[in-house]
C-alpha cells in the first residue's frame, strides 16, 4: 500500500517537473541537447566537477548575449538555427570505463543528444567514442592526451586537444630554439616514466622523435607508478649520465624520482616533465628549492592573457562559478570543447549527425580566438586537431613560468637546472 | 670500483627498503598469529595513520613528536574495531573474515576519498629531509630514520610477546585458543589487545612513513601488498620472520631491478615467494 502511494508521489512529481514552468513562446525553436559524459563520482569526480562547471560556463555564454572574442559566444544560441540554445546533459562514467560506455549509450538512445562531448580519462574517452562511432553521433574530445585516441581509424570522433606526442615533440622543439637562440646544446637523453597508457604512451612518443630529431636515449625505464622505491632506477639513470631527463610520473613516484635523485648527486642539464605529478600543487609545497628549474609541459596557463584578453575575463567567470579555483589546462580545454561543437552545429545549420561532422571536418578557428596557446582549430582525417602545442613551464622560485613558445612565455629559461643543494 | 660502488649503493637502498616493508608488516603478522585473521584493511590502517599524522603536523606536531598519540589513537582504535566488527566474524565460517576485513578496506578507502578528497598530501616541511654520506654511498636521512624505528619497533614487539606475561598469553591462544581458555586467559582479551598492538604498530609505520611519502586514499595500498608477501615469505605469525622476509624482498626487488631490469624488478620477489610457498608452504621461519 505504501510503495503504491509512493510510486503515485513520484509519478506525479515526475509529470510536474516535465511541464515546462516558464511561458513558452511559440516561435522559440528547441534546445539543441549535447550529451557529456564525464566523471562525477569516484575518484575522478573532482575533477569532473571543475569540467562540468566549465561546459556548463560555455553553454550559457553560447546561449548569452555579451561577447568575447571567442567563437558562437554572444549570439543568443545558434543563429543559423533560429538562435536555438544548447543544452548539456551530464552522464557519469565515474571514471570508469565499462560505465563510460553505459553513459554514452544512454545519452544516445535516451537523451536522443546531436553530439557527445567527454570524457577526461583517455581510457573512459576510448570506450564512449566507440559507442558514439556505432550509433554515428559526432564524439568531441576535448581533454584526452593518449596518443592512440586518434589511430583507431574512427569517422566520428574529433580531438581539439594536443595528444601527448605533440607535448614531446614541444621539447624537441624547444631544444632546437635553445641551440638557435642561446647555442645551447643537448645530446644524451633518458627517458623514465610510469608503465600505464600515460608513461609508455609518453616514452614511445618521446623515443620516437628522439631518433627522428637525432639525440641518441641512453636509457629508457619504465617503472610501476605505485612503486615504494626506485633505487634501482635511480642508479640507472645516474649510470648513463644524461644531458636531460624525460620523465612521465605521478605525484607519489615524482617525489621517489627526485629524492633518489638528489641523494646521488644526478645531475643532468635538465629535468622536462610531462606535467601530471610535476604540477601537482604538492610538488613544490613538499619539493620546496629541490623543485627549482624543473621544466614541464602544460596544456594552459593564465599567461595566454597576453594573446587573447577573454582569458581573464572567462577565468572570472569561472572562479565566480567554482568557489575561486582559477581555470586550469582542464577546464579551460572543456570550455573551448563546447565552444567548438557549438561552432560546427551552427555551421551545419541542422541537428542531423552527418550534417554536423561534415561540419566539424571543416571547422577552422584562428589560435587567437581561443583560450589555449594553438595555432589553430583544424582537424585532420583522423579527427585530431592539427594546430595544438602546449607550452613549457619552469618552476622559477616557487612559481611556474611559462618560457616557451617564445610569443607567450613570461620569463627566460634557466639552463642548465640549479645544482643539487645538500 | 664504480661497479663495487654501485653494488654497495643498491646493498644499503635494498636493506633500508626491506626494512620499511618490515614497519608496515609487522602488525599484520601479529594479528595473524594470534587470531589467524588476515586483516586485508591493514593498509587502510597505514593510510589512516598517515593522515591522523598529517593533521598533527598540520597543528604543529611533526612526525615525530606525532607519533606517540598516532600510536595510542591506533591502538584505541584497533580495539574499538575488533570489538565492534571483527569479534562478530570470528564467530562466522572463517571467510567471514576475509570478506569482513575487505568490506573495512572498500568501507575506510571510500570515506577517505568522501572526507578528504583524492589530493595527494604530504606533511609540511618533514625533518630529516638532506642525505646522509658515508663511504661514497649516499641515502636519504628519512629512510635511516625510517629503518630505525623498523628495528626498534619489530625489537619491541619481540621482546612484548616472547618476554612478558600478556604476551605469553598471546603467544598461548595462538596455539590452542581452547586451552588457553582453560587455563584461565581471556581470549577475547587477548585478541582486542593483538588487533589494538596490530593497529599501534601499523600507526608508527604511518608517522614514519610521513617523513617522505605523501598521502592519500589508496597510499597504504602499496605497501600492504608487499607486507602481504613478505609475511607469507617469512612465516605467518612470526614476527622474526617478517623482518628476514622483509630484507630479503626489499634486497631481490633492489637487485633484481639494477641488474635485470626496472621492468622486472618485481619477478625476482615473486619468484623467491612462489620457491618459498612451494618448498616451505609456512613460510621461512613460520611454524608449522
Amino acid at each position: 500500500m505504501l510503495a503504491r502511494r509512493l510510486a503515485l508521489a513520484l509519478a506525479t512529481a515526475l509529470t510536474l517537473t516535465a511541464v515546462p514552468l516558464g511561458p513558452t513562446g511559440a516561435a522559440d525553436p528547441p534546445d539543441i541537447v549535447i550529451g557529456s559524459v564525464i566523471p562525477l563520482t569516484g575518484s575522478l569526480a573532482q575533477s569532473g566537477a571543475g569540467l562540468r562547471v566549465a561546459q556548463l560556463l560555455a553553454q550559457d555564454l553560447v546561449n548569452g548575449h555579451v561577447s568575447y572574442p571567442l567563437p558562437m559566444v554572444g549570439k543568443s544560441g545558434l543563429p543559423h538555427l533560429g538562435h536555438a540554445r544548447i543544452r548539456l546533459v551530464f552522464a557519469d562514467s565515474q571514471g570508469k570505463p565499462d560505465q563510460a560506455r553505459a553513459a554514452a549509450e544512454q545519452l544516445i538512445t535516451q537523451d536522443h543528444v546531436v553530439a557527445l562531448i567527454g570524457c577526461y580519462s583517455s581510457s573512459t574517452t576510448a570506450t564512449a567514442s566507440q559507442v558514439a562511432e556505432r550509433y554515428g553521433v559526432p564524439f568531441l574530445n576535448p581533454d584526452s592526451s593518449a596518443p592512440s585516441l586518434t589511430t583507431r581509424g574512427l569517422k566520428w570522433f574529433f580531438r581539439t586537444t594536443p595528444s601527448d606526442a605533440t607535448f614531446a615533440d614541444n621539447f624537441f622543439q624547444f631544444f632546437g630554439d635553445l641551440k638557435r637562440t642561446k647555442k645551447i646544446v643537448v645530446k644524451k637523453i633518458a627517458i623514465v616514466g610510469e608503465d600505464g597508457l600515460f608513461g609508455s604512451g609518453a616514452g614511445d612518443a618521446e623515443e620516437a622523435l628522439a631518433k627522428k630529431y637525432g639525440y641518441p636515449v641512453v636509457s629508457r625505464i619504465a617503472y610501476t607508478a605505485t612503486t615504494t622505491e626506485v633505487n634501482a632506477e635511480v642508479q640507472k639513470v645516474k649510470a648513463a649520465a644524461p644531458d636531460v631527463i624525460m620523465m612521465a610520473s605521478y605525484l607519489p613516484d615524482a617525489l621517489l624520482f627526485m629524492r633518489g635523485f638528489k641523494d646521488q648527486s644526478v645531475q643532468p642539464q635538465a629535468i622536462m616533465a610531462q606535467d601530471a605529478g610535476f604540477i601537482d600543487p604538492n610538488f613544490v609545497r613538499t619539493e620546496g628549492k629541490d623543485a627549482e628549474g624543473i621544466f614541464t609541459r602544460e596544456v594552459f596557463s593564465l599567461d595566454i592573457k597576453h594573446r587573447n584578453h577573454a582569458v581573464p575575463l572567462i577565468n572570472q567567470l569561472f572562479e565566480l562559478r567554482f568557489s575561486g579555483k582559477p581555470l586550469d589546462g582542464n577546464t579551460a580545454r572543456d570550455f573551448m570543447g563546447v565552444l567548438v561543437l557549438a561552432d560546427a552545429i551552427d555551421r551545419a545549420a541542422s541537428t542531423a549527425p552527418e550534417a554536423i561532422r561534415t561540419a566539424l571536418q571543416k571547422t577552422n578557428i584562428p589560435g587567437n580566438l581561443t583560450l589555449m596557446p594553438w595555432k589553430n582549430i583544424q582537424f585532420d582525417a583522423n579527427g585530431q586537431n592539427q594546430g595544438g602545442s602546449g607550452i613549457i613551464e619552469q618552476i622559477q622560485d616557487g612559481k611556474y613560468e611559462t618560457v616557451w613558445p617564445f610569443d607567450v612565455a613570461v620569463s627566460e629559461p634557466i639552463w642548465p637546472m640549479p645544482v643539487w643543494k645538500h | 670500483m664504480e661497479a663495487l660502488t654501485t653494488f654497495a649503493q643498491l646493498l644499503v637502498g635494498g636493506v633500508l627498503t626491506g626494512l620499511v616493508f618490515a614497519l608496515v608488516a609487522v602488525g599484520l603478522t601479529l594479528v595473524y598469529g594470534v587470531m589467524d585473521v588476515v586483516n586485508f584493511a591493514h593498509g587502510e590502517f597505514l593510510m589512516l595513520a598517515m593522515y591522523a599524522t598529517l593533521g598533527l603536523a598540520l597543528l604543529g606536531l611533526g612526525p615525530l613528536l606525532g607519533l606517540p598519540l598516532v600510536v595510542i589513537a591506533m591502538f584505541l582504535f584497533g580495539i574499538v574495531v575488533y570489538r565492534v566488527f571483527v569479534r562478530r566474524l570470528l564467530s562466522g565460517p572463517p571467510e567471514a573474515t576475509v570478506f569482513g576485513t575487505f568490506g573495512l578496506l572498500v568501507l575506510m578507502q571510500g570515506l577517505a576519498q568522501a572526507i578528504f578528497s583524492s589530493d595527494f598530501l604530504s606533511a609540511p616541511n618533514p625533518p630529516f629531509s638532506g642525505t646522509l654520506r658515508f663511504a661514497g654511498l649516499a641515502v636519504s636521512q628519512a629512510s635511516v630514520v625510517e629503518g630505525c624505528g623498523a628495528l626498534i619497533l619489530t625489537a619491541l614487539l619481540f621482546a612484548f610477546v616472547e618476554y612478558t606475561e600478556t604476551g605469553r598469553a598471546m603467544r598461548a591462544v595462538a596455539e590452542d585458543r581452547i586451552a588457553a581458555t582453560l587455563m584461565g586467559i581471556d581470549v577475547q582479551r587477548i585478541n582486542g589487545l593483538a588487533f589494538g598492538i596490530g593497529a599501534a604498530c601499523v600507526g608508527a609505520a604511518g608517522a614514519l612513513l610521513m617523513l617522505s611519502y605523501p598521502v592519500y586514499p589508496t597510499a597504504g595500498v602499496p605497501f600492504a601488498l608487499t607486507a602481504f608477501v613478505v609475511v607469507a615469505l617469512g612465516g605467518f605469525g612470526s614476527i622474526s620472520g617478517a623482518l628476514v622476509g622483509a630484507l630479503l624482498v626489499g634486497l631481490l626487488e633492489v637487485f633484481g631491478g639494477f641488474y635485470l631490469s626496472p621492468e622486472l624488478k618485481l619477478v625476482p620477489v615473486y619468484l623467491a615467494y612462489l620457491i618459498v610457498v612451494l618448498l616451505r608452504p609456512q613460510g621461512l621461519l613460520g611454524r608449522r
